[in-house]
């Protein structure tokens, strides 16, 4: 090892370092933590929400994210919906191009909605398009690609056809699974289209250079149909994946903004830096599913009992104490729809343990006859203080819990599988609609966990899908709720909030319920 | 004791009565060594206090005060240490988890000793085609990444606790064994083995008379190194979430989830961060001690 | 010597062999897959993802195809990191590693001997607790404590430095000490113990005997000898700390493979852990070479067989 060669390398480094900084005076860098490291920069191959943030820079759908989160005209200004609901015409912005200056088509879309459902893709989150037309048999090889509900009319004109009719597909087209990639680019290059010496977008910004671990370097995309109304100039993204460690570089200034940040630091916050932390509720519950096929957990009143002896203001207001709402439904609130209340939504807990504990003296448990429990979870701080406390809470009403946890993918694995009896999960919201949470007790959804199974649950979902007019749909929807609540079908906890590290001088953040933050709304205040 | 073909009389009845000497020899030394016998008698006081002291303290170790989430150090309720991010009594949890870091290093580190040391020694001592096997051997072992061998004990055999002393023993005993070896490749070409070699002491009492009491020295040092390594070892495992499972604690994962609130909750890093140095300072001192007093040749 | 060498080398590859039999079998007995997450994927997507990767077929002509693409250098793309194949990662970050655990590991045998080797001379003094006391805090103290405690103190209350990256000199400061502390005080401890042994041992009584000057009693073959433990101990050590440490990686944001090794296993990539697992292997295997070699060079009693 040639140290004297090594420490050159670094002062030139340095020296390099300190050139760019004052560069900077000129461009406007913004340097953000993703909380992730990204598995790709393809669209099609995405799968998480850090990989959405950096991704979400360069490509744009047929609909986009305003900088509060809803959805506003994208690739489209214009569409029309048919009569019935199942057939979507888009009209493409003129004069919108790919990075390289080639027009951005209807073609484009089309060959990219075919390749994310190809069986070859292997695709990770194809089944979010299963609402099109013969979709699920294209990506299940029942169907040839050229056999999918989309076409274009012409370069400026999309059709696409829906299996049945989907109320939340425009809220779907935001998402990357529906973003375009450059046909041309991607013929040309395979999947390596994707890299920064080929790469094309049609987004605001264009990727310069990915260093895995390190960071995602984007710069302005001079090509984008709205570059005039752009702030920033370049952005770099880091995988901030310890969440302390990134508290201590925002602190230092190294991060403009981070998403998340750990809920022990909230105290700290609070008091040093008031104005630079931003929590806003969020489209996702936490929840612990139960496994119904379990001799004990099959019983109803045992799940209720479960259900009622959680006190959730504790865990939210004493255990995070980051704002996250106790949850009394399975649904967060989302516009358009009313949850169902669960049974014990206006009890206090001493009546819901009291109601629990006659449940549980019912079911034949008592102090000495106690009912034996294996809890799991994934490994997270905030996952294990949650089990801890609930435990705790369980045991007034007779059981015995003991704390099982697992690295996540023998979790999960384990929890498709059947194999647990209760366990901590998630979920966030593809879309904001209460169906994008109800299926997931669904029967035969592989989302069931718990494998609860309701035949009048699973009719009002049907009925629902098929029901056009938003409020009747809400309405049904509704009811399938409160049969699930009733029934303890799982134990709703909270509803997560986002928690952004956000500088003062960071211009244009708007709360949001998504927690998408594009950098094209962004700005920085450098006086 | 096994009389082996080549065994004399004189020796069978003479070697017991030096081994015994040795030892206590040692034993006068090393109490003489105030430093060792400091260390000593505080890790005697920390362990009585892990075996104990739960219980004695006024919480269990998995009780909840809502009341008292992340309380710092008071005396109300007894709660000297405060309390964890759950409510939890700190004092208890340390001294719980005092139990599970020590018993982790105790056993772990045994279970290294007693394979390095004699497949060390072996390989060392016979040279030839068996060094090479043993040792090729130990290489293929060796070149497992530590952590890919461990995750995935720990995987496959879930949360079985004995597992994580097997595992970890299993693989440090590796180091154990290049050490010995080397050591050994030194001593067996020493004047007195030869000596021993030509008036026909068998190789296994060779092994066990000369060879293993002259590697006692690096041996001991290096397991005063290995009892912490493996201590902490373990914390880093639950820091990867693979560790003791809620509500049972160690030091290590005290130590983690201070860390994590070093600025805010200080004290739920100082305390087991205390005892944790505490311990491993006193291992050191002890293994310096033993170390002098163990020293063969110093006689 | 050289035939030694190239003994040993050719003797590699069996051993390379056993590793990877071992490690890809181990493997896939582990629980979970690669694509066991948060969200569950549909039957349909699960299938053409495993068929994409040949997971879909037996074992037995997994291990074969794996073994084909390996001797023609191709060690297949990572299930996680779908833009790059293990090779790239592999090859980006190991310069990074190599630097952050080679400056570590030199620092750690400079500071360690030499703190060790004044120790035993002055054995049982002031001199000899006070240095062994403060190197043992570099064990006392496990590096997720003292990462952050010195981002801390350096990067925020102080801000001499940056807390995080790998772009410069500045940002390397930190990790260096962070990861070489810990390996100080294993290295002081050793080279003190085998050293008192050694200033114990017949030879050195005789060189003292003779009439040579203490200095030269103590720098040829004092220190000679009180050095093989600690040549023993930094072969392996040198290929614990240049293949990385995923919690300083991971606290530091420094891109070194180090934190391959656990993501890996513990994502089920499987490429990319049987990568890590060759790598590291091969790199043991010199290493392991290099500490033989130098313990010829050391002690004249071994000879090479």
């Amino acid at each position: 090892m040639h140290i004297r060669k090594l420490v050159t390398r670094g002062a030139l480094a340095l020296s390099f370092t300190v050139g760019a900084a004052f560069a900077a005076q000129a461009q406007s860098v913004i340097h953000m933590g993703a909380s992730g490291e990204p598995d790709s920069l393809d669209p099609h191959f995405a799968s998480g929400t850090w990989e959405n943030r950096v991704i979400g820079d360069m490509f744009i759908g047929l609909l986009t994210e305003a900088a509060d989160g809803t959805a506003i005209p994208g690739a489209a200004t214009d569409w029309t919906i048919s009569d019935d609901g199942l057939v979507y015409t888009f009209d493409l912005r003129d004069g919108a191009v790919w990075s390289d200056g080639e027009p951005v088509t209807a073609n484009d879309f089309v060959f990219s909605l075919q390749r994310i459902l190809t069986p070859e893709t292997a695709a990770q989150y194809a089944s979010l398009l299963y609402p099109i037309a013969n979709a699920e048999a294209v990506n299940s090889g029942d169907a040839d690609p050229s056999e999918l509900g989309a076409r274009a009319i012409n370069d400026d004109t999309l059709e696409i056809t829906l299996a049945q009719p989907t109320p939340f597909f425009l809220e779907l087209l935001t998402h990357y699974t529906a973003w375009p990639v450059p046909q041309h680019v991607v013929e040309e290059h395979g999947n390596a289209w994707v890299r920064p010496e080929n790469i094309q977008v049609n987004g605001p910004y264009i990727l310069q250079e990915w260093i895995p671990q390190t960071h995602v370097h984007l710069a302005r995309n001079d090509m984008f149909w709205d570059n005039d109304n752009v702030a920033i100039d370049e952005v770099y993204w880091y995988p901030t994946e310890d969440r302390s460690a990134a508290l201590r570089r925002f602190r230092a200034g190294e991060l403009d903004a981070n998403t998340d940040f750990a809920s022990e630091q909230i105290d700290f916050l609070r008091s040093e830096m008031p104005d630079s932390y931003r929590i806003a509720p969020y489209l996702g519950i936490y929840y612990y599913p139960i496994n119904s096929t379990d001799p004990a957990l099959a019983d109803p009143n045992v799940r209720m009992a479960l259900n009622l002896a959680v006190n959730r203001e504790a865990i939210t207001d004493q255990v995070l104490r980051t704002g996250e709402i106790p949850a009394m439904s399975f649904v967060p609130p989302i516009p358009g729809y009313e949850p169902a209340d669960a049974p014990y939504e206006d009890m206090s807990y001493e009546d819901a343990l009291a109601e629990a504990q006659a449940l549980m003296e019912g079911a034949g448990y008592g102090p000495d006859d106690r009912l034996s429990l294996v809890l799991r979870y994934n490994t997270s701080e905030n996952h294990r203080r949650i089990a801890v406390a609930i435990a705790s809470m369980w045991q007034q009403i007779y059981v015995d819990t003991e704390l099982f946890n697992t690295d996540v993918a023998v979790h999960y694995n384990d929890l498709e599988q059947g194999d647990f009896q209760v366990a901590r999960a998630g979920w966030i919201a593809d879309y904001p609609d209460a169906q994008n949470f109800l299926y997931l007790l669904e029967e035969g959804i592989n989302f069931n966990y718990g494998r609860w199974e309701n035949e009048e649950f699973n009719q009002l979902m049907d009925e629902a899908m098929q029901t056009i007019d938003l409020e009747a749909r809400a309405e049904i929807m509704r009811e399938a709720e409160a049969i699930a609540l009733n029934d303890a079908a799982n134990i709703p906890i909270y509803y997560y909030v986002s928690k952004n590290l956000v500088a003062p001088h960071v211009i244009g953040w708007v709360d949001n319920t998504k927690d998408i933050h594009r950098t094209r709304w962004l700005s920085l205040d450098n006086s | 004791m096994t009389d082996t073909p080549f065994g004399s009389e004189d020796k069978v009845g003479t070697q017991p009565i030096k081994g015994r000497s040795l030892w206590s020899d040692a034993w006068h030394r090393l109490l003489k060594n105030k430093a060792a016998v400091t260390a000593m008698i505080i890790l005697g006081i920390i362990a009585i206090l892990c075996v104990f002291g739960p219980m004695l303290t006024p919480h269990s170790i998995d009780a909840i005060n809502w009341a008292a989430i992340s309380q710092p150090p008071t005396l109300e309720n007894f709660y000297i240490f405060g309390t964890d991010g759950n409510g939890r009594d700190l004092l208890t949890r340390v001294l719980m988890g005092g139990r599970v870091s020590l018993m982790i290093g105790i056993i772990a580190t045994l279970v290294s000793l007693i394979i390095g040391v004699t497949y060390g020694a072996v390989a060392g001592f016979f040279g030839g085609r068996i060094d090479t096997l043993m040792m090729r051997f130990v290489d293929i072992l060796y070149s497992l990444p530590f952590m890919f061998f461990v995750i995935l004990l720990i995987v496959v055999f879930g949360r079985n606790f004995i597992l994580i002393f097997v595992a970890v023993g299993a693989v440090e005993w590796l180091d154990m064994a290049r050490i010995v070896r080397g050591q050994t490749l030194s001593v067996r070409r020493r004047e007195f083995i030869e000596a021993a070699q030509a008036s026909g002491v068998s190789n296994f009492n060779i092994i066990r008379r000369h060879v293993i009491p002259n590697t006692l020295g690096p041996v001991i040092v290096y397991m005063t190194l290995t009892v912490p390594k493996v201590i902490l070892l373990e914390s880093f495992l639950s820091f990867l979430g693979l560790g003791i499972q809620e509500p049972m604690t160690s030091w290590g994962v005290l130590i983690k989830e201070g860390a994590d609130n070093m600025e805010s909750a200080p004290w739920m890093l100082i305390f087991p961060g205390i005892f944790l140095a505490a311990t491993l300072y006193c291992l050191n001192f002890i293994g310096d001690g033993l170390r002098d007093a163990l020293d063969p040749k110093d006689r | 010597m050289l035939s030694y060498v190239v003994r040993r080398l050719l003797v590699a590859i069996p051993t390379l062999f056993i590793i990877i039999t071992i490690a890809f079998f181990m493997m896939r007995v582990a629980p979970g897959g690669p694509f066991d997450g948060e969200r569950a994927l549909p039957p349909a997507v699960e299938a053409n993802i495993a068929a994409r990767y040949n997971l879909d077929r037996p074992l037995i002509v997994q291990y074969g195809l794996y073994l084909g693409n390996v001797l023609r250098g191709d060690f297949g793309p990572s299930l996680r990191a779908r833009d790059f194949t293990v090779t790239e990662l592999i090859a980006q970050g190991f310069p990074v590693s190599l630097q952050l655990g080679g400056i570590a590991l030199l620092l750690a045998a400079v500071v360690g001997m030499t703190l060790g080797a004044t120790a035993a001379l002055k054995q049982n003094s002031a001199y000899d607790y006070g240095v062994m006391a403060t190197a043992m805090s570099g064990i006392a103290i496990p590096n997720f404590v003292m990462a952050p405690l010195l981002t801390l103190v350096f990067g925020i209350y102080l801000s001499w430095l940056p807390v995080g990256g790998w772009r410069g000199v500045d940002s390397m400061i930190l990790p260096i000490i962070a990861l070489a502390l810990p390996q100080v005080a294993y290295v002081a401890r050793l080279t003190r113990g085998s050293m008192i042994e050694t200033l114990r041992a017949n030879f050195i009584r005789t060189a003292r005997a003779k009439g040579l000057p203490e200095h030269v009693t103590i720098v040829r073959h004092a220190l000679k000898g009180g050095l093989l433990p600690v040549v023993s101990y930094l072969g392996p050590a040198a290929a614990g700390l240049i293949t990385g440490s995923v919690v300083i990686e991971q606290i530091f944001g420094i891109p070194g493979i180090g934190r391959y090794f656990v993501q890996g296993a513990l994502n089920r990539d499987y490429p990319l852990v049987m990568a890590t697992v060759i790598f590291y292997g091969a790199l043991i295997i010199i290493l392991n070479l290099v500490v033989d070699v130098l313990y010829g060079l050391l002690d004249p009693k071994v000879r090479y067989q």
